[in-house]
């Protein structure tokens, strides 16, 4: 028993020094290297540069993309989100926060009843989010809703999070083509800031 | 299996059964110049029970049920009526029912498709590629031109030994006419064509023959193959050197005809010939659904079949539809239509939807890559490939999914063309153009655009949309952008000139 309470040990120090590592280290070594598609605009703050120690029920800023007024582009609002021990788990707050149903007046993009499955990152910042089937299955289609879906969780991730520097929309489990038919996901997205007003 | 003959009545050839398994052949019964077949014979090739009670004959094959009525040409198909062209007849123990009865009443209940083809006397079974081959042949001068049509499309092999040109298909079986080649009444290079094995054509060349050339080129759902005679000495034309040829270097590097020979297909290359339209979604996928009930896929169906009939009626070009009708099809398959039949132009159509209900306006996409992968176009070497009659050639080899790389300045082009165009007609988004990674505009081998008509979720705009005037004057408006677009590549202007985004 006290064997495998010492491995458990291990193993946990181990986990939580790797922890820290990604969510320290990799922001740094990642951060500057990511490219933007669009237009260079000031980066938002990126909360995962914040210090290391956990505080239950701590809370940091991030920005959440919604529907803007002309129904044409997304707007970034700020909100209070969960606190994220590292990386994958500050990201998994993030798009938790991203897919949460809203309420009038904000629109979300993301069709409700859409959940995060699971979530994936890379040692070469592409995020892997997997959502759940209503993102395709309950999507009202269009060229335009379907960027602003993708979009909206593409820049949730990679405006906020600088170790992230693509994102690849993966629907029940699977690599999907499209969510409607227009946006090609087979490959990873860098965030794209035309749709944001 | 009983001659048809034992009834006492006419013969007709055999109908030619043609499976994975192999061929079979039904015997014909002819009454009254209508073909029959024999119930019996049809319930044997194709596991059909047969049940005749109270008046009607049953023919069921696993639950569904064909019945019959003898003196009716009615017959019920799973529940739905069907006419044949003659009631279904006894003979002796046996029924005997139209040839048509396999198309009409049997293939709808079928699993595996059956087509019939009532002229050749052939039923396929299955999903087999048995294209239709036709020849014609037409002296020129010395020379002459022998051209062999294979619909649907199938792609051949073409090799020459001694005065005999072999045509070999790429296909499960050949759909021949009883006559492949009449000779023409005076002697010419071809003295015959006929069938050397199931997939072979031979073409049998008179002592004049001096060398030919091998041309092949999809119009419309027909693979057209010109072979190019030449008479008089070998020396004089280009002469394939080593038979077999590859069939994919014949088709890859279509040789220009010889001089003296008008242009294999009469036109003297317009800078537009083919206009692929894409009717977007379809079948299952009605797209956008309007609150009014417009649905996306009827939409965009219908706008571009008004597009194909006037720019076919005004340009004379040849306008190609992904899809005819209500169905689904792959995006590939999209983009792979526009590719084979080598598009000018690639237009996907499709109608848009926001989630705020107030959005309104046409918006022309075209496609955007990332960094990487627009490098990795970019850097696509030219690989040195062996041609059709010796000799090598560079053939630039750009991967399918970042086809339309190359052609991203001709599709800006296109698309602000076309927003200047539909600038003071039709409502546009307030960002009326726009560059996204939109999958089937990514392997589009042309400039290519995709057009978003307006928003089907904004009530009005779903009511003008569905209406004839809207989408006759966007057809105009596009008519006019093909136009100027003509126009400028043949003014030769650099694919990249971007026509004014002054636009309101």
């Amino acid at each position: 028993m006290s064997r495998q309470a010492v491995a458990a040990g291990l193993v946990g120090a181990t986990a939580i020094a790797l922890g820290s590592l990604l969510f320290a280290g990799l922001p740094r070594w990642y951060g500057p290297r990511a490219k933007p598609t669009g237009p260079a605009v000031a980066r938002t703050a990126a909360p995962s540069a914040a210090p290391t120690t956990v505080a239950p029920g701590r809370r940091i800023k991030a920005h959440l993309f919604y529907v803007a007024e002309d129904g044409l582009h997304l707007t970034s609002v700020e909100h209070d989100v969960a606190y994220g021990d590292g990386p994958l788990e500050q990201a998994r707050e993030i798009l938790n926060a991203q897919v949460a149903p809203v309420t009038e007046p904000t629109v979300s993009a993301v069709p409700p009843g859409t959940t995060l499955r699971a979530l994936f990152l890379t040692d070469r910042g592409v995020a892997f989010v997997d959502l759940s089937r209503e993102v395709a299955a309950a999507h009202t289609g269009g060229t335009d809703s379907e960027l602003l879906t993708v979009y909206t969780i593409v820049n949730a991730l990679t405006m906020n999070l600088p170790a992230i520097t693509t994102v690849q929309v993966l629907v029940d489990g699977k690599e999907v083509e499209t969510l409607a038919g227009h946006v090609d996901l087979r490959r990873p997205l860098a965030r794209n800031l035309d749709v944001v007003q | 299996m009983l001659a048809p003959a034992l009834f006492g009545q006419g013969t007709a050839p055999s109908l030619t059964l043609i499976a994975r398994e192999g061929r079979r052949a039904i015997p014909l019964t002819l009454v009254a110049d209508q073909e029959f077949v024999a119930l019996d014979d049809l319930a044997a090739q194709f596991q059909l029970a047969v049940q005749e009670s109270l008046g009607a004959v049953t023919v069921s094959y696993k639950g569904k049920t064909i019945v019959l009525t003898p003196d009716q040409t009615l017959a019920s198909v799973a529940g739905r009526l069907i006419s044949l062209p003659a009631a279904p007849s006894r003979s002796g123990r046996r029924w005997l029912v139209p040839v048509e009865f396999v198309g009409r009443a049997l293939a709808p209940i079928y699993d595996s498709r059956i087509e019939l083809r009532k002229p050749s006397h052939i039923v396929i079974v299955g999903d087999l590629r048995v294209p239709r081959i036709s020849t014609r042949y037409d002296a020129i001068g010395a020379g002459g031109r022998l051209t062999i049509d294979a619909s649907p499309r199938a792609t051949s092999t073409v090799s020459q030994d001694g005065d005999h040109i072999f045509v070999k298909f790429d296909a499960d079986a050949l759909d021949t006419p009883a006559t492949l080649f009449a000779a023409p009444a005076s002697p010419t290079l071809v003295q015959g064509v006929r069938l050397v094995d199931p997939l072979t054509l031979g073409v049998d060349l008179s002592s004049r023959f001096g060398g030919f050339k091998a041309t092949s080129q999809p119009v419309d759902d027909t693979m057209r193959l010109v072979l190019d005679l030449a008479g008089g000495q070998t020396d004089t034309t280009p002469t394939p050197s080593n038979p077999p040829s590859n069939p994919q270097s014949a088709i890859l590097t279509p040789t220009s005809p010889p001089p003296e020979l008008p242009p294999a297909f009469g036109q003297s290359a317009p800078a537009i010939r083919t206009v692929a339209i894409d009717p977007g979604h379809g079948g299952d996928d009605a797209g956008v659904r309007g609150s009014n009930g417009v649905k996306e896929k009827d939409l965009a169906l219908s706008v571009a079949r008004r597009l194909k009939a006037l720019l076919e009626a005004r340009l004379g070009i040849r306008v190609l539809l992904t899809r005819e009708d209500d169905r689904n099809i792959s995006i590939d398959e999209r983009a792979a239509l526009a590719n084979n039949n080598k598009a000018d132009l690639f237009v996907s159509i499709h109608a848009n939807a926001s989630m705020r209900n107030t959005t309104a306006g046409a918006t022309v996409y075209h496609a955007a890559f990332s960094a990487d992968a627009a490098q990795a176009a970019g850097g696509a070497r030219p690989e040195r490939l062996p041609t059709f009659g010796g000799g090598l050639r560079d053939v630039e080899m750009v991967p399918w999914d970042l086809a339309q790389t190359r052609h991203l300045a001709q599709s800006g082009a296109f698309s602000d063309l076309l927003i200047a165009q539909l600038g003071d007609r039709i409502p546009l988004a307030l960002r009326p153009t726009g560059e996204a990674p939109l999958r089937v505009l990514e392997s589009a081998n042309m400039p290519a655009v995709l057009v978003e008509l307006g928003y089907l979720s904004n009530a009005t705009q779903e009511k003008q949309m569905a209406g004839e005037t809207f989408q006759n004057v966007f057809v105009q408006a596009f008519y006019d952008t093909v136009v100027r677009y003509r126009d400028s590549l043949h003014a030769g202007e650099a694919p990249g000139d971007r026509a004014s985004r002054d636009f309101k």
